[in-house]
């Protein structure tokens, strides 16, 4: 076997070592939260740079209230940084940018919208061209395999095919980057398993930038180009692993020697803090 | 199987069953009941018919006074129904107000709350003194009851929205217009359509409230005067005037929320069985 796929790149490292051929598409620099309350200042990020590069698949790991979903808000621009800044595409993020979608950890999908309007609503309220974006919501339906259930209300589709429903809601006006909080969370283990074979197959299809926050260690290694470990609240950036599995990953390769070191080592960061949960 | 088919035949031939599984026939089955219970309760006792009349007494009072009665229903439907009116259109911008804004949730919800523990039976006399004898008191009498049931729920169903929503109206630049049009009014329909059942029976009583103090005409009207002439069948025979008047116009909201929020939980069994 060739160099295990295996590396700790240090954080000063991580930003130089971007490959050539790919630009730097979100860059983090210097990022810090601290959310004020009634009982005082709590720090949620401590200084945190990451780059991610276009068509990149970045999953961030780490214990719960680490901040993972922090992170993801400020690179959403829904709330502001204490410190810091991040650029997406060369522009600070000052408000939610145009060029990303958001998919929840629960679908957030509008009960009295049939799936098809539940995916035009970010057309609808961006005000972009239906006809155009129909077009690629329908086709964006049979990406997802929902085919058939366009007209369906969100209520009579299963909490897999619900999730779908809002990962098409959060591709159909085309962003480069897609950010998922906890997309599969609240999914049983086999939907999980299947949800990660189709998202791998959407990033493959679509290259979209795919920021991935989860707390499964197999979810992460599985689907991402790297791994992000954050450290315990307040959070900031352990480690960084590669992950060099060839592409597509398929579900057996869970069971094979390289995947299971991955998911060991990455496990290892949080046995030597604590607790994962 | 032949024999249990059969039965069911028999039994369809006697009455059809789409007729003992629609919905009102088990209340009115009940109804029979309390009437047949009524009528022996005032049988067996011997309870004079000063204090409760039977129910063939309340059945002649609607022969010779159903006509006037019904006339009386009319002021009495019409007050009942502006006061609704004017609480929905009044109670529903408001609940918008106060979840949308922390300054005027905190100035105006406690005095709401505070308004609404001051009997109105006790202030409609001073409705009479300001507007006069006529629509008017009654009117607000009904809009005061009918409005505070319209402004919890509605403000329990704009606050409702979770976080998660937010995020996604903000992720997508949505003014606050199209966040209100597209995702708050929606959301908050259910639980404004529940006020709205409260109020509009609410609005009945603050309606013959406005009556009982003010007025000569109406069902509150005759409630009062035939109480006061011991014409208790009269006085029955408007009570179940009264009765039908609340149905009528609960049932009427229902049908229209029915109609405009068929996606929620508590009507899905209706779109189940249509597709």
């Amino acid at each position: 076997m060739s160099p295990s796929p295996l590396r700790i790149v240090a954080r000063e490292e991580a930003r130089e070592e971007a490959p050539a051929v790919r630009s730097r598409l979100i860059e983090i620099r210097g990022l810090t939260k601290t959310y004020r309350t009634r009982d005082g200042d709590v720090p949620s990020l401590r200084p945190i740079d990451l780059d991610i590069h276009d068509g990149e698949f970045v999953a961030v790991v780490g214990p719960s209230g680490c901040g993972k979903s922090t992170l993801l808000k400020l690179v959403a621009g829904l709330i502001p940084p204490s410190q810091g800044e991040i650029v997406i595409d060369g522009k600070k993020v000052v408000e939610p940018p145009d060029d990303v979608g958001i998919v929840f950890q629960s679908p957030v999908l509008l009960a009295w919208r049939s799936v098809l309007r539940n995916i035009m609503l970010p057309v609808e309220v961006r005000r972009l061209d239906r006809a155009s974006h129909l077009e690629r919501a329908k086709k964006l339906i049979a990406t997802a395999g929902l085919t058939g259930f366009e007209n369906k209300y969100p209520w009579q589709l299963s909490g897999g095919m619900q999730q779908r429903a809002s990962i098409c809601r959060a591709l159909v006006h085309d962003p480069k980057i897609v950010l998922m909080d906890e997309p599969f969370g609240a999914l049983d283990a086999m939907t999980r398993e299947r949800m990660n074979l189709e998202l791998q197959r959407i990033h493959f299809e679509t290259g979209k930038t795919i920021l991935l926050i989860t707390h499964s260690i197999p979810e992460a290694v599985f689907l991402a180009d790297r791994v992000v470990v954050m450290s315990e609240r307040p959070g900031s950036v352990a480690a960084i692993y590669d992950v060099d599995l060839p592409r597509p990953r398929r579900l057996e390769m869970m069971g094979d020697t390289a995947f299971a070191a991955l998911a060991r080592q990455v496990r290892s960061h949080f046995y030597a803090q604590g607790q994962l949960d | 199987m032949p024999s249990s088919s059969r039965r069911e035949g028999f039994a369809r031939a006697l009455v059809p069953s789409r007729i003992v599984n629609s919905p009102w026939v088990r209340p009115l089955a009940l109804l029979v009941m309390i009437i047949i219970g009524w009528d022996l309760a005032v049988r067996i006792f011997s309870i004079p018919a000063y204090l409760i009349p039977t129910p063939w007494d309340v059945i002649q009072a609607f022969r010779t006074e159903g006509d006037k009665l019904l006339m009386e229903a009319v002021p009495t439907t019409i007050a009942t129904v502006a006061g609704f009116l004017l609480s929905a259109a009044i109670g529903i911008p408001l609940a918008m107000l106060i979840a949308g804004s922390k300054t005027v949730e905190s100035y105006l919800y406690p005095l709401l709350v505070f308004s609404q523990s001051i009997p109105k039976v006790a202030i409609a006399p001073l409705f009479v003194v300001w507007f006069g004898f006529g629509m008017m008191p009654k009117v607000i009498s009904a809009f005061l009851l009918g409005v505070f049931p319209v402004i919890v729920a509605g403000v329990q169903g704009f606050k409702s929205v979770e976080g998660d929503m937010h995020d996604l109206a903000r992720a997508m630049k949505a003014t606050r217009l199209q966040t209100f049009a597209m995702i708050g009014l929606p959301h908050a329909m259910p639980a404004i359509f529940a006020g709205l059942k409260v109020s509009v029976t609410l609005a009945v009583v603050g309606a013959v409230v406005g009556e009982f103090v003010g007025a000569n005409s109406g069902i509150g009207y005759v409630l009062q005067r035939s109480i006061g002439n011991f014409e208790l069948p009269t006085m029955f025979a408007a009570l179940i005037i009264l009765a039908l008047i609340g149905v009528i116009l609960f049932w009427i909201i229902d049908l229209a929320e029915r109609l405009m929020v068929p996606w929620h939980a508590s009507q899905r069994h209706e779109i189940l069985v249509t597709t």
